[in-house]
């Protein structure tokens, strides 16, 4: 059932509502702390954050994915509209795939980052953090599409992990083992349709599951009933976030200024200075943003997304970064100690020219001892490859450890 | 009688008072006379009704109120405390409302139960109001350049303007030319679908001015609606704790303790000037003071068409003074109740009953009330901005009992072309309770007292002229170096030792305390006194 209702006036009354899930989470909710995630509450740690990062790189995690906002596209235009609205070629996207995507403003700004599932031909499910429908909805005219917002009509986990082939093999969920790496497929489940796609925020293997929100319990409870060997842990967001970061992926809001929420615009980014120029191509034919981004690309961009590999053990939040005169060049968006590359790693927006693989520079961490708080300066090399991208990521038909 | 002093200040509105403080502050003997037996002017509160009901009876929440001046005059020490409120509703004819929530994910919800499309655009529509109230702000505490002269000092000035705008970006350069000459009705076309979201948005284009949400320039207002802040939250409002006359109060006792004096009681009935010079003021019962400069606090049109002699004055600059854009068009009534009243759409206990309220759900029923205001006669379906103080103040009517606040829009400062009668005011007030009855049945019961106010009440006794709430429209050509006057905007008058600093200056209206800051920074220049005035606070 949909949880979440706000059609009528006393709606206020409730600041959250409860996932889908939420029976479920509650009995796994040790630390019983609730964060809010846009509609709905969500969970930070269940037990440990720790914890339930190693179960993410060890065994698997489970993470309800329902705040993720969700739009369906559909209609003889839903192709043509796509390529319009984002920056990579959405016709590569075959039925049964799935494609990271970022969409523009007409400056070339990032508005947000998704992923566009291609069902059907003419029916697609972009996912996203921030909600676009305005956007989207403005981006539809002249196009013989139809556009909606189905954030709350479909429940979501992420099944992240090593095991975490093996739980869907335990489900019962046959052919599973031939999906690739943003492979989609559907299954019957439980008399209800239930979506599989091998996509996952974690960088190691993992599947992120669908299904409408009157069959999320019973989801939930075979999934750790078939997990039970397996190693299978619920997974708070704060788990999740040490894992994406290894995972080298930004976050709306964290990492990037979306332009719809920049009241100044000098603090948004090109997909270019993300690191996702990638993602852009110019060939395709007109997009938004198109105007803009090949100035940029034929000017240079002013900013770069960089990893950083950060000497010593102090993790590098919010540090300033230095270059080599000493001069400010940029500050750390996400920054963690990796217990899984062992190494302290960051992401930071630097300027240009700054940036460059392999140039060494310099981040200035503040860190507390017992409410002493101390300060180091410490050499960051920037690197290309995620801190984590084990090849079981990849493996088909993966593994069963 | 006759004293010598350094300044005489002219009115005991909150910006006469912020200027008397820091010229005291700087060392001048300093002297402010009010007409009235009451100081504050449009801020006030009077015990109207009864001795344990107070009443904001002019201006009714603070949003605008510069924290540099509220600090640097210690106004916290002066008992002053500013508590948001924080939410309102708009209501409909059909008996629904939209709600706006202190927090953001329900007030999302909200619009969404109206229109999912226009939930997502008001982050769109939030962004770009934030982005021009981050520009304007850096210039309230901040003398406008004179763009005609060379002096450094306004060469400065201007390229400080141009750096800012340049700052901008591009885009927005465009934008804010655009914001800055639209109608609110078109601007809110460019975000919202929804007819009563559009309608909730409007109230802030139009209040205090004599124009219609479909006429240009509108716009605007909303800016100087939104641009203030409560503690950082920008474009909150909220209620001065013992209503709107504490902020007045606090200033003036700051004044004291700095060692100025009021004279309250006595009006000024001319400005003395002698050899092309403003030298002292006379008051109505014949007293006369002298100082080095005089400070006007008052509009003006009130300065110079009634308290000085014509043959003191240039024709051309009495000519403009009296073209000056100054036009009634709000009233207010004050209401003491009996209990609170019960909006039947509300849902029982809901917070939104703390909040602003508002009557209206189309762009068109707010333009037909404009129509009223230009066919020379009160709205008979008028905007309407209702707050009760006493849900969130305890200190301004005795425990059950309520003080209701109701702004009304648009209130014609003569009735066909006539002075108002007592029984055009009485009908006035009637037709306002008529039109919150309808909402709140069983309101009209609860009414002990009320105090109805319109441009006649206004104008008489605070003197607005024509009852004109923000001391004079908000408009472009009377916006930054315009305002009052081109030629005239940094805060001297046209006669040497005259002085402006009434809401009829740059920023112009509000309980704000920038236009009198900035006046007295200007006169302490001058006077070649040391600055007392803070500098404003940058958001970066
Ligand atoms: C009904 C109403 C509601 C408002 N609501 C709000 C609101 O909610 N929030 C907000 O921020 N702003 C509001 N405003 C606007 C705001 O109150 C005014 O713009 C502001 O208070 C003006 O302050 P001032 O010091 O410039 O002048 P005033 O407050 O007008 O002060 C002028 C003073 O001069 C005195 N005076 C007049 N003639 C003479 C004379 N000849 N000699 C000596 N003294 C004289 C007057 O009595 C008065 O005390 C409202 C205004 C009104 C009228």
């Amino acid at each position: 059932m949909r949880t979440v209702h706000f059609d009528h006036r006393n709606h206020a009354r409730d600041a959250a509502f409860p996932s889908p899930f939420h029976s479920r989470q509650a009995q796994h909710n040790r630390m019983k702390e609730w964060s809010r995630w846009s509609d709905y509450l969500s969970v930070p740690a269940y037990w440990c954050a720790d914890m339930e990062y190693f179960a993410g790189r060890n065994a698997c995690g489970v993470f309800d994915l329902t705040p993720m906002i969700k739009h369906r596209v559909s209609g003889p235009d839903a192709l043509p509209y796509l390529n319009r609205l984002v920056t990579r070629d959405v016709a590569k996207i075959k039925p049964g795939r799935v494609g990271y995507s970022v969409w523009c403003n007409e400056q070339g700004r990032v508005l947000d980052d998704g992923t566009i599932f291609h069902f059907d031909e003419g029916d697609y499910r972009i996912c996203s953090q921030e909600r676009q429908i305005d956007w989207f909805l403005t981006s539809a005219q002249g196009f013989d599409v139809d556009v909606r917002e189905e954030t709350h009509d479909v429940a979501g986990l992420a099944l992240q992990g090593p095991t975490s082939f093996a739980v869907l093999n335990a489900l019962g969920l046959a052919g599973v083992e031939t999906l690739t790496p943003f492979g989609l497929t559907t299954f019957d489940f439980a008399g209800a349709s239930l979506t599989v796609s091998r996509t996952g925020f974690t960088g190691d293997l993992g599947y992120e599951l669908w299904v409408d929100p009157d069959h999320a319990e019973t989801l939930w409870d075979r999934l750790f009933e078939a997990g039970e060997l397996h190693g299978i842990r619920a997974m708070g967001s704060q788990a999740l976030d040490l894992l994406r970061i290894e995972a080298g992926f930004i976050l709306a809001g964290i990492d990037f200024l979306p332009a719809w929420e920049a009241v100044r615009p000098s603090h948004t980014r090109s997909p270019f200075e993300l690191g996702l120029g990638w993602l852009v191509n110019f060939d395709k034919g007109l997009f938004t943003g198109r105007r803009a981004l090949l100035e940029e690309h034929e000017r240079g961009s002013r900013y770069r997304l960089v990893k950083l590999d950060i000497a010593g053990n102090k993790p590098a939040k919010d540090a300033y970064v230095f270059g080599g005169d000493g001069k400010v060049i940029g500050t750390v968006t996400s920054a963690m100690w990796s217990p899984s590359a062992k190494a302290s790693i960051a992401l930071a927006s630097v300027e240009t020219p700054h940036g460059e693989s392999g140039e060494e520079l310099d981040v200035e961490i503040y860190y507390q001892r017992e409410l002493k708080w101390h300060r180091v300066m410490a050499r960051a090399r920037v690197v290309d490859k995620a801190f984590w991208d084990p090849p079981r990521r990849r493996q088909t038909p993966p593994a069963k450890f | 009688m006759s004293t010598k002093y350094n300044a005489i200040v002219i009115g005991a509105g909150h910006n006469a008072l912020t200027s008397a403080a820091f010229l005291a502050r700087a060392g001048m003997k300093t002297l402010v006379v009010e007409k009235n037996d009451y100081i504050g002017g449009a801020t006030v509160s009077l015990e109207t009704y009864r001795k344990d009901w107070k009443y904001s009876n002019c201006s009714y929440v603070a949003s605008l109120l510069r924290p540099e001046v509220y600090r640097s005059l210690k106004l916290a020490k002066y008992g002053l405390q500013i508590v948001p409120y924080g939410g309102g509703a708009t209501f409909s004819q059909n008996g629904d409302y939209i709600g706006r929530y202190v927090d953001p994910d329900i007030s999302r919800r909200e619009v969404a139960r109206h229109s999912q499309r226009d939930a997502h655009a008001t982050e769109r529509f939030d962004r770009d109001v934030m982005r021009q109230a981050r520009f304007i702000r850096q210039f309230l505490l901040r003398t406008p350049p004179d763009p005609t002269s060379f002096r450094p000092r306004d060469l400065l000035e201007l390229l400080y303007t141009a750096r800012a705008a340049l700052d901008l970006g591009e885009d927005l350069i465009y934008d804010t030319m655009r914001f800055y000459t639209m109608s609110i009705a078109d601007f809110l076309d460019e975000y919202f679908e929804h007819p009563l979201i559009k309608a909730s948005h409007a109230g802030s284009g139009i209040i205090g001015s004599a124009m219609g949400v479909m006429s240009p320039g509108t716009a605007y207002v909303l800016l100087h609606h939104a641009m203030g802040d409560v503690d950082g939250s920008m474009g909150a409002w909220g209620f001065a704790r013992g209503g709107m006359g504490a902020v007045a109060q606090a200033m003036h006792d700051c004044f004291i303790d700095l060692g100025g004096r009021v004279q309250i009681g006595q009006g000024v009935s001319r400005i003395i000037v002698k050899r092309g010079r403003a030298v002292g003021v006379a008051l109505e019962n014949g007293d006369e003071h002298y100082a080095d400069v005089i400070v006007s606090g008052l509009t003006l049109p009130h300065t110079f068409l009634e308290c000085m002699e014509a043959s003191d004055l240039d024709a051309g600059f009495l000519d403009r003074v009296r073209h000056f854009k100054i036009r009634g068009s709000s009233g207010k009534l004050n209401i003491a109740l009996d209990g609170p009243p019960r909006f039947t759409a509300l849902p029982e206990g809901s917070e939104l009953a703390r909040g602003d309220l508002h009557f209206v759900d189309t762009m068109e029923r707010l333009e037909r009330a404009y129509d009223d205001w230009k066919a020379g006669t009160w709205s008979k379906d008028p905007y309407i901005d209702l707050l009760i103080p006493t849900m969130t103040d305890p200190s301004m009517a005795p425990p059950g009992k309520h003080f209701m606040s109701v702004f009304v829009q648009y209130v014609p400062p003569k009735v066909d072309g006539k002075d108002w009668t007592d029984a055009q005011v009485a009908a006035f007030g009637q037709n306002v309770v008529n039109r919150i009855e309808e909402y709140a049945p069983g309101f009209k019961d609860l009414i002990l007292h009320m105090e109805v106010r319109t441009p006649r009440e206004l104008e008489n006794e605070i003197g607005l002229t024509s009852g004109n709430i923000f001391h004079g429209e908000l408009t472009m050509d009377q916006l930054s170096f315009n305002r009052p006057l081109p030629g005239y905007a940094q805060y001297r008058g046209p006669v040497k030792g005259l002085y402006l600093c009434g809401s009829s200056t740059h920023p112009g209206g509000g309980v704000m305390a920038a236009p009198g800051a900035n006046a007295a920074r200007e006169i302490l220049g001058d006077l070649r006194r040391i600055n007392t005035v803070p500098e404003g606070w940058l958001d970066d």
